[in-house]
């Protein structure tokens, strides 16, 4: 503590997310007198280096914004220039859609699970450093997220940034014999996902209960638990399509960020992600799943971020379980496209990322080049939230000594999964619209 | 160093994906050998705990794009008794580096009008560029077992075996039909380096090179076969400048196709 009152908790590099971030709160005479959630990833200008490319490099560009989640950058960017160019694309080919995205889910939430998020609620640095006291726990965490990546090689060609999709589907369809190899260990995972939300379940959760304006996808007319596709909906009754994106939400530049921070028009912070589609669509999930969150207590809901791992566990069991419904469900395309011609137009594309909603919106020429695009990532729509949730986890806990208080606040911040590489390339669009 | 010490290893950050860190974690049958065998000494994105140099082996994965990165680089070089960089960023400036061409050269322009971000420069550079690099291992993002063979070579105190030659002898052994030969369809494996394991023709796709150039490439006929295939000039400009743009030779090929 330093003098006249004043106390500063600072985190000057955030372990164990992805991305480069800083936390800096401030607390004078026993008050929170600032929060700020610092990122500083030196920007990449996507939308600006995306202007001038043809549209079908869209989803091999856009999947290098992130490492983790690929798949959703591809999903978006595809959806939003299939609406661009009025086609859709519907039966086996968006099962594969989905499908690909259950191998993502895996992999991301099993890496956040295991190895990044759980060493806050057992005291250690590192899931390695977790794994020689917990090592079935760590392994079982590794094998579920090998599975994944192995979901997404069979159907994408490799797990990170993956080489088969492609605007209108994919380049070529796999072979349901391929796809079949996979069932023993997705059916072994499946099992083991319902023992990890039984085991996170039994974490020490700090308390703290947020009132969140919950945002996420809803699909009447699929009927499933949000993954690939849906309207935008928010338990404060936001319901549009993916059009009606940039006329509900609007960025913000703040000083201390590199990424923008969004907010619904006229309101305020929302979040998105796990929390969120769990509030919205628990009814949606599969029986295996729902009766998993229900053990775990949380089956009535869940608002408590630091639970969101919990959340993530059922996440996890869903996809397993969703992936060998669509297998069983799958036979193979005669064709593995939709064919189009270029036309000029705008398209909106959004999907469910492990973390949340990611919005794309391109416009495109009659050549079929990209005249404008602006994509908005889950983590920036989420920053005004984790600075909401750090400003009343540390009023709460001011007590705590400061180690303590800083170990709970990287925690806080971690609930989110935040992935900082992904939020940071919208200074040009900054710059755009000044 | 005490005989029984493990060797220090560091993971650092520049302008990147973080995909190529993240294929160390996607090792999952080794990771765990791998974390007994070695001190995982730096590595923010798996752990909170960090060790101070020196190191016995950085791995860097990013390009450099601001002028603190630029020091901060040479403070990892200077920690580091190896140092390896991973993937199309570190090695060769990342789809980032379109921003330096003129091409694209507007959103530069665009940026510093924004007094907010007169920190960026206005290139992103391969690490290669701003310190000695001992090893550079290339894709988009690198192959993990590629990743695991360096890191083994380099704790054995041995180099690396990475194949240098293209990608048309993966896919020649992985069986695959030539999609140039047979769909007519241009693929950029005649001059890209091998190592990805020829998965984009194995999916009825052109290789579009995120391995960056094989050692000597032949682009020009290469140019020539994709243009009596139909790509018009735009299409190979691009086709070259992707995620290895700013890579000497395919920076040449792109200049090349342009003029020609």
């Amino acid at each position: 503590m330093s003098g006249n009152g004043t106390r500063r908790i600072e985190t000057g590099y955030l372990a164990r997310v992805e991305g480069e971030g800083a936390m800096h709160v401030r607390i004078r005479d026993e008050r929170v007198e600032s929060v700020e959630l610092r990122i500083f990833e030196p920007p990449r200008f996507f939308e600006a280096l995306l202007r001038g490319r043809a549209l079908e490099e869209a989803p091999d560009i856009t999947a290098r914004i992130c490492g983790i989640c690929p798949v959703a950058y591809q999903t978006s960017a595809c959806q939003a220039m299939e609406d661009a160019l009025g086609i859709e694309v519907e039966g086996q080919l968006r099962l594969l859609r989905r499908l690909i995205y259950c191998g993502e889910w895996v992999e991301s939430h099993a890496l956040h699970l295991y190895m990044l998020h759980a060493p806050d609620f057992l005291g250690y640095e590192s899931g390695f450093a977790m794994a020689a006291d917990h090592r079935e726990v760590v392994e079982r965490g590794l094998r579920a997220k090998k599975t994944g990546n192995r979901l997404i090689e069979l159907v994408g060609g490799r797990a990170v940034h993956p080489v088969n999709i492609r605007v209108g589907g994919f380049h070529k369809a796999p072979e349901r014999a391929a796809l079949e190899e996979l069932r023993g260990d997705l059916e072994r995972c499946r099992e083991e996902a319902l023992e990890t939300v039984r085991w996170v379940a039994a974490l020490d959760f700090p308390e703290l209960e947020r009132d969140y304006e919950t945002v996420c996808l809803r699909s009447e007319q699929d009927g499933e638990y949000p993954i690939d596709r849906g309207r935008i909906v928010s338990s404060q009754g936001i319901d549009v399509a993916p059009a009606g994106f940039d006329a509900t939400f609007e960025e913000q530049h703040v000083p201390h960020s590199t990424a923008l921070h969004a907010r619904v028009r006229g309101r305020g912070s929302y979040l998105t992600g796990p929390l969120a589609r769990f509030e919205l669509n628990r009814e949606r999930l599969s029986p295996l799943a729902a009766e998993a969150a229900a053990e775990a207590g949380i089956g009535e809901g869940c608002r408590n971020p630091f639970r969101s791992i919990a959340v993530r566990a059922v996440e996890i069991l869903y996809a397993f379980d969703e992936a060998l419904r669509l297998i069983d469900a799958y036979e193979r395309p005669a064709e593995p496209f939709v064919p189009y011609e270029p036309r000029a137009g705008v398209g909106h594309g959004v999907s469910e990322a492990p973390r949340g909603l990611l919005y794309h919106r391109y416009e495109i020429d009659e050549r079929g080049e990209i005249a404008s695009a602006w994509i908005v990532p889950p983590t920036s729509q989420n920053q005004r939230s984790i600075e909401e949730d750090l400003r009343e986890f540390v009023a709460a806990n001011v007590a705590l000594p400061d180690e303590q208080l800083r170990h709970r606040c990287e925690q806080t911040i971690r609930n989110y999964d935040p992935c900082i590489s992904c939020s940071t390339h919208f200074l040009d669009l900054e710059v755009e619209r000044l | 160093m005490a005989a029984a010490a493990k060797p220090k290893l560091a993971v650092w950050k520049f302008a990147s994906c973080d995909g190529c860190q993240l294929s160390l974690l996607d090792l999952e049958d080794e990771l765990l050998a791998l974390a007994g065998a070695i001190d995982i000494a730096y590595f923010l994105e798996a752990s909170r705990a960090t060790v101070e140099g020196p190191y016995d082996l950085s791995l860097v994965e990013g390009s450099v794009t601001t002028a603190a990165d630029a020091e901060r680089i040479r403070a990892v070089r200077a920690q580091s008794r190896r140092l390896v960089t991973i993937g199309a960023c570190a090695t060769a400036g990342g789809i980032q580096a379109l921003r330096n061409f003129a091409e694209v050269g507007d959103f530069v322009a665009a940026v510093y009008a924004n007094p907010a971000y007169i920190s960026t420069l206005e290139t992103s550079t391969p690490i290669a560029e701003h310190v000695a690099v001992d090893f550079e291992l290339h894709g988009c993002p690198v192959d993990r077992h590629q990743l695991l063979e360096v890191l083994s070579a380099f704790l054995a105190e041995r180099r690396p075996s990475i194949p240098s030659y293209s990608v048309c002898v993966e896919c020649k052994r992985r069986g695959n039909v030539c999609v140039t030969v047979a769909h007519g369809t241009p693929c950029l494996g005649p001059v890209t380096h091998a190592g990805c394991g020829a998965i984009c023709p194995a999916c009825d796709r052109g290789c579009y090179g995120c391995f960056g150039p094989m050692e000597t490439p032949n682009d020009e006929a290469l140019t020539a076969r994709m243009r009596e295939l139909g790509a018009e000039t735009p299409d190979l400009i691009r086709a070259y400048r992707s995620f290895n743009a700013n890579a000497p030779a395919f920076r040449a090929a792109g200049g090349r196709a342009a003029r020609t």
